[in-house]
């Protein structure tokens, strides 16, 4: 099969890594060919399949060697579990430099390098937050990830981060191909989770592709830096992300978003009762002074 | 040709102007405008320090050459570092000729490239550590430096460094003044604001370092000079007058600058500012903070030097007046030759000027003083301020641009078809393969000074070799010349 890329953003804290490294783990275990890198300077998408801590990056080692020229692709593409192709960009500590430059320089790195061989039949991306700059919008532009997947909750927030990647993917969409493919539902167990995402994705053109339910193996494996796929493959959990893989494997459906309103999005986090209805006689109003009217 | 009437000038002004889509025309014909002295503000007829129309051909600099280029990077006794990528600072090395004296490489830097070279690895890290490590180096390398400026590229705004920590840092370590400078290039909309950020960048970081150090001798006939760059020796020849006149000249910035003379202008009592443009932020600031008048003038030509010596005089005591006298009559024969020399070669002659700062108005009076005529002139990055006081120079009904593109330079020129252009390098070709007589008056053409009476024999000998040079004679060759002779026979 032909080489598909994939992108995965969504709100900080939301599960990315641990998803994606899971997702990845379930296709190479149905026998695909896949490669990850990680679009963060923290640098913590390639952990559970390496059980290492942190990969080297390739931005540390092109510090440490002089420049990026100086680096050999197997110096920074490191194989784990199910033959999985690993790569790190990295990037600076907090508060220096430009993280985003970081991961251009690292994914024009792999390609000068040739890292996507022929036979690969994934490559996915697993991004930092949300697509804050250029440099994080790397991985959807052209030539890069076709499809993009969103991981979010029923959250408020991740909600709010999921239109707002959606309006970053139509940018992209219209003058190359990159196309949303989906949200992938990483359950934080709060009411009527699935409807909601269903919702949402119906509302933004899309689909919800799997509901991931929150399990506590998830997080016995991450602790031995494993997948729940290697950890523990008869788990109900490693089944769920088998079905992910599968799905995604299968997936036809990639779409140009159509990102709602923050009126819309409003409305609709009303309707599951995640907010309320404004009331507009208590805006800017501070404790002290809604305490005088509650008296008066 | 003769003078073009007020109604011609405009009508060529419509016309340039009529080739533009209707946005561009809209915002450029703000930018050009025909001299009127009833007029006492230009802002009634000219904008200025606008961003500059995008595919329109501009010759403006950024923040940094205002910067690096212009105000920080003659400081002869300090090491400017040219802080991101290395090609801002090396196409910027030694560009102008700020003349200056010392031995470069061990206690000067003038022509020397310093870069903390950006690679990937810095943009993405950051370059704080990477600086930090290239003062400790220069430190050892050049230990006669007398201090040091950081001038910012572009990344170092993208990226966030913060150049003020490590300037501090190591400012304390070497006990040297380390001066951090926020050029970046992307800021405002020519070197202007360049100009000024390195203003302010001087008031904080250096100027007040001698505050309540009353160690210096003053004696009531200081001033400084400011804003004269030394192209060619440009400060030099005016420092000669000043002196013989009676005044110390205390400090001069920045051509052949240090910065023990930028420290020490606080202690003047007058401030020359020559270039108004680039420095009369820093003056205002020093008649505010230390009472010191500033006061503009013009060395160049006779008439000009004379007015601006006995407006100078002014500010002090009779014998300074009579100094100035005494400096005046002393020349007189000297300028008055090279008057009689010049002027009937050069006689009713028109110059179209296009340049920076100051030059486009300065430089009126010398023409003048050999009988020449400006009749269109214009400013690469000027402010109003700058053309209030150009109405007053130029001729009623002569031509102002602000700003000018390549194309409305050429259209102006052919229709007012001047004898001489005086602008820079970008322009000198072209129009010297139009057959039109050019001097560079940025660098003036590698000649100087201009100066002062000194600069004034040069300036004449100078624009008279270009005018009358026999080359101009010989741009037809003989076949065209046939053809040209026979066409017209044609008609």
């Amino acid at each position: 099969m032909a080489l598909r890329q994939a992108a995965i953003y969504g709100k900080g804290g939301i599960g990315k890594s641990t998803t994606t490294q899971n997702l990845v783990a379930a296709l190479a275990e149905a026998g695909k060919k896949v490669m990850i890198v990680g679009c963060d300077p923290k640098a913590d998408s390639t952990r559970l399949i390496l059980h290492s801590k942190a990969q080297n990056t390739i931005m540390q080692m092109a510090a440490d060697a002089g420049s990026v020229e100086d680096l050999e692709l197997e110096d920074v593409l490191k194989k784990g579990y199910g033959d999985i192709a690993c790569v790190e960009s990295g990037g600076p500590e907090p508060g220096v430099g430009c993280a985003g430059r970081g991961v251009i320089t690292a994914i024009n790195f792999l390609e000068e390098e040739g890292a996507y061989e022929e036979d690969l039949d994934f490559v996915f991306y697993d991004v930092l937050g949300d697509v804050v700059c250029g440099g994080f919008a790397m991985p959807i532009r052209e030539n890069k990830a076709q499809e993009i997947y969103i991981v979010c909750s029923g959250e408020m927030m991740a909600m709010y981060a999921a239109n707002n990647i959606a309006k970053g993917i139509v940018k992209y969409a219209n003058s190359g191909g990159v196309r949303l493919a989906g949200l992938i539902c990483n359950s934080r167990n709060t009411a009527r989770e699935d409807e909601l995402i269903i919702e949402l994705a119906r509302q933004l053109g899309t689909q919800m592709i799997h509901f991931v339910p929150r399990d506590n193996v998830v997080q016995r494996a991450e602790i031995r830096r494993m997948t729940v796929i290697e950890y523990d493959p008869k788990a109900k959990q490693a089944d769920e992300y088998r079905a992910l893989a599968k799905k995604i494997i299968e997936n036809q459906m990639f779409v140009i978003p159509t990102p709602i309103s923050m009126d819309a999005l409003e409305d609709l986090l009303m309707e599951f009762g995640l907010m309320d209805e404004e009331d507009e006689s208590i805006i800017g109003k501070t404790a002290e002074a809604e305490g005088v009217a509650a008296t008066a | 040709m003769p003078d073009l009437t007020r109604e011609e000038t405009q009508g060529l002004i419509e016309e340039v102007l009529e080739v533009y889509p209707e946005k561009a025309k809209k915002i450029r014909e703000k930018h050009l405008t025909v001299n009127d002295h009833a007029i006492d503000q230009s802002k009634s007829c000219i904008k200025s320090n606008r961003k500059s129309v995008p595919g329109a051909m501009t010759i403006r600099g950024c923040a940094y050459a205002g910067s690096k280029g212009v105000v920080w990077g003659p400081i002869k006794d300090m090491i400017h570092i040219s802080h991101g990528p290395v090609g801002c600072g090396q196409y910027s090395r030694a560009g102008r000729r700020n003349y200056y004296v010392g031995t470069t490489g061990v206690n000067t830097f003038g022509t020397m490239n310093f870069t903390s070279d950006f690679q990937e690895k810095d943009i993405v890290f950051g370059g704080d550590k990477k600086l930090a490590k290239l003062i400790d180096e220069i430190e050892t390398l050049f230990p006669l430096n007398k201090g040091i400026t950081v001038q910012s590229e572009c990344p170092i705004g993208l990226i966030g460094d913060d150049i003020e920590a490590v300037s501090k840092a190591k400012g304390k370590e070497y006990e040297k003044t380390i001066v951090p400078v926020r050029c970046e290039g992307f800021r405002g909309v020519s070197q202007s604001l360049g100009h000024h950020i390195a203003n302010d960048a001087v008031r904080d970081w250096a100027l007040d370092k001698r505050d309540g150090d009353n160690s210096f001798e003053t004696t009531p006939y200081d001033v400084a000079i400011l804003g004269d760059y030394n192209i060619g020796g440009d400060a030099w020849a005016s420092r000669i007058l000043l002196e013989e006149m009676g005044l110390r000249v205390v400090a001069q910035w920045s051509g052949d600058g240090s910065i023990s003379e930028m420290e020490l202008t606080p202690k003047v009592k007058l401030n020359l500012l020559h270039c108004y443009r680039s420095m009369n932020y820093i003056s205002r600031h020093m008649e505010e903070k230390y009472g010191i008048p500033w006061m503009e003038y013009n060395f160049f030509g006779p008439t000009k030097i004379e007015e601006s010596l006995r407006k100078i005089a002014e500010f002090f005591d009779d014998t300074i007046k009579e100094g100035a006298e005494r400096v005046i009559a002393k020349y007189k024969a000297e300028y008055q030759a090279v008057i009689d020399k010049y002027r009937p070669r050069l006689e009713g002659k028109k110059v179209m000027l296009y340049v920076g700062g100051l030059r486009p108005r300065h430089v009126i009076g010398a023409y003048e003083d050999l009988g020449m005529e400006v009749v269109g002139t214009g400013y690469e990055f000027a402010h109003n301020d700058d053309y209030d006081r150009t109405i007053k120079e130029m001729g009623d009904a002569t031509l102002i641009y602000d700003d000018v593109t390549g194309y409305e330079f050429e259209e102006f020129v052919k229709k007012v078809k001047p004898d001489l252009i005086g602008s820079g390098i970008k322009e000198k070709y072209i129009f010297q393969k139009m057959g039109i007589p050019f001097r560079q008056m940025h660098s003036w053409d590698y000649s100087g000074p201009y100066h002062g009476y000194d600069g004034f024999a040069i300036f004449a000998r100078d624009m008279d070799m270009t005018l009358n040079n026999p080359c101009w004679d010989k741009l037809t060759p003989p076949w065209k010349q046939a053809a040209g002779s026979e066409a017209l026979a044609a008609e």
